[in-house]
């Protein structure tokens, strides 16, 4: 343990700089990926809230189910779409930190999508009468529901963050772990796992972890700061 | 709005990065030991100053390296199983094998040796004692060049693996790296590459308790994989690769690759 911190505080004075390219590589697939899943899954949330239509409650199990997806499985289908073999094959994207950010949005649209529709039905029901009486029809409720939540819709997104930047399974099968193109933060770690220098992973794991504390404070700094503002 | 224009930049700089990214690449399905032995840290960038060809190392086990292969997902694959390799070729998936370089096997082993095979050099010997003795054995179990090795062995040893194994044999289905990290914990037995237990650092108390029989012996292969079965190959940029593994300039760059003075690979190229 106090190897690993030694080995964490070692990497992070040094500035290594494979590091920090590892560390800028991850950062920059899972915030691409929670920004996708957002512009998609928000909406979806906000509408599935609202809207009321045949199997809607046979679509909000299915979303919540979904939020367990596990990351290997998705890893899977993502590579046999993108695989030269697969009908995306053309596209030439496997092994690309693109490839990644496909995995990691399809991991992580059900989280947005599922706990969005949550928070936005939960407003819906209590706000319900009073926007109606304003004659707001569904899709203008939707939209002053999405803006009314946003500070728990932030944490619906971190969730998606942490989610993406947490998971292994999926970004190992569809980037390759290839050295200085997709190896990010989990993927250098399950290799110095592999290699048994488990002090070096230990110490990988700590600036992970160190680095989606910082996201979320960031967040929550962000968050306090517009709620002070505009109330 | 502003919650989602930085991510949107973001993405959008994201979008751009395959075209950043260097032109001139190849994908090499490899296996893990030669990835986790740092054998291709340390051939790669002379590779790469000598042509300007990136080498990016998708590192599987054999088997897998060679089942992306025929998904056309790789340009040229470097794995160590023989009768696979040939099998390959067979199907018509690669152009031609050529040998690269050795290493051999080693049993690995806990340092208080409950089988008692330890300094011996007949390996299947050594594997009817741990058998008998039912002493924990940690395998693969990934259809690896290791493991395919193994499996040999022990029918060569006479004992049918699938059919006599006990609760002794513990078939992980694991690369070499985390395979030894178990045997390190359940101080078990294991068959491992030497470049892989020369670089490993988890070692608890395993040691090596069997080397130097001949049939330990483990030869790898580069192959390009074949063009004219998946036109998106990289022909003359994979070719340049295998080529240069060949070479003397390659051979020598092989050999030169130490961990604290110890050859891990020997050039063998005909």
């Amino acid at each position: 343990m106090s190897e690993a911190l030694t080995a964490a505080v070692e990497m992070l004075v040094r500035l290594d700089p494979k590091l920090v390219e590892i560390v800028l590589l991850s950062l920059r697939v899972s915030l691409s990926a929670v920004a996708i899943s957002a512009l998609l899954g928000l909406p979806v949330g906000a509408a599935i809230a609202v809207g009321r239509f045949p199997g809607r409650q046979t679509v909000i199990v299915l979303l919540n189910a979904l939020m367990g997806l596990p990351p290997v499985v998705v890893g899977l289908l993502v590579y046999l779409l993108l695989s030269r073999a697969g009908p995306l094959g053309a596209l030439g994207i496997l092994f690309t930190p693109l490839a990644m950010v496909v995995a990691q949005s399809i991991l992580i649209l059900p989280i947005i999508a599922a706990l969005s529709r949550q928070a936005i039905d939960d407003a819906w029901r209590e706000y319900e009468e009073q926007l109606r009486s304003l004659g707001a029809r569904r899709m203008n409720a939707a939209l002053t529901l999405l803006w009314d939540t946003r500070f728990s819709l932030l944490t619906t997104i971190l969730a998606g963050f942490g989610r993406a930047a947490a998971e292994v399974g999926a970004v190992m099968i569809v980037g390759g772990n290839i050295d200085g193109v997709t190896r990010v933060m989990t993927t250098a770690i399950a290799l110095e796992t592999s290699k048994g220098d488990l002090p070096l992973a230990l110490g990988l794991g700590m600036i992970l972890i160190a680095i989606v504390i910082a996201v979320n404070a960031a967040a929550y700094l962000t968050k306090e700061l517009a709620q002070r503002r505009y109330g | 709005m502003d919650l989602i224009r930085g991510p949107l930049l973001l993405a959008a700089s994201l979008a751009a990065l395959p075209a950043l990214a260097q032109e001139k690449f190849i994908v090499v399905a490899s296996t893990t030991s030669t990835e986790q032995s740092g054998l291709f840290g340390h051939i790669l960038p002379v590779f790469q100053k000598k042509t300007g060809i990136q080498v990016r190392v998708v590192a599987l086990g054999t088997g897998q390296a060679l089942d992306l292969a025929r998904r056309g997902d790789a340009d040229v694959v470097f794995v160590h199983a023989r009768s696979a390799e040939e099998k390959f070729l067979a199907e018509g998936q690669g152009v031609r094998r050529f040998d690269v370089m050795y290493n051999d096997f080693v049993l690995i082993g806990p340092r208080a040796d409950p089988a008692k095979v330890s300094g011996g050099r007949d390996i299947l010997d050594a594997l009817k004692k741990i058998k008998a003795a039912g002493a924990p054995f940690v395998s693969r179990g990934d259809k690896s060049g290791t493991h395919l090795v193994e499996l040999d062995l022990w029918e060569q040893a006479g004992i049918d693996i699938v059919t006599e194994k006990g609760p002794w044999y513990r078939d992980t289905g694991q690369g070499m790296g985390p395979a030894l990290n178990t045997a390190a914990a359940m101080s078990a037995y294991i068959l491992a590459d030497r470049g892989t237990w020369i670089s490993f650092k988890n070692r608890g108390e395993l040691a090596i308790t069997v080397e130097g029989d001949k049939r330990l012996f483990n030869q790898y292969g580069v192959m390009l994989v074949n063009p004219a079965k998946h036109p998106n190959v990289k022909k003359d940029l994979g070719q340049a690769f295998v080529d240069w593994v060949v070479s003397p300039g390659g051979q020598k760059t092989i050999a030169e690759y130490k961990i604290g003075g110890e050859q891990l690979f020997f050039p063998n190229a005909k």
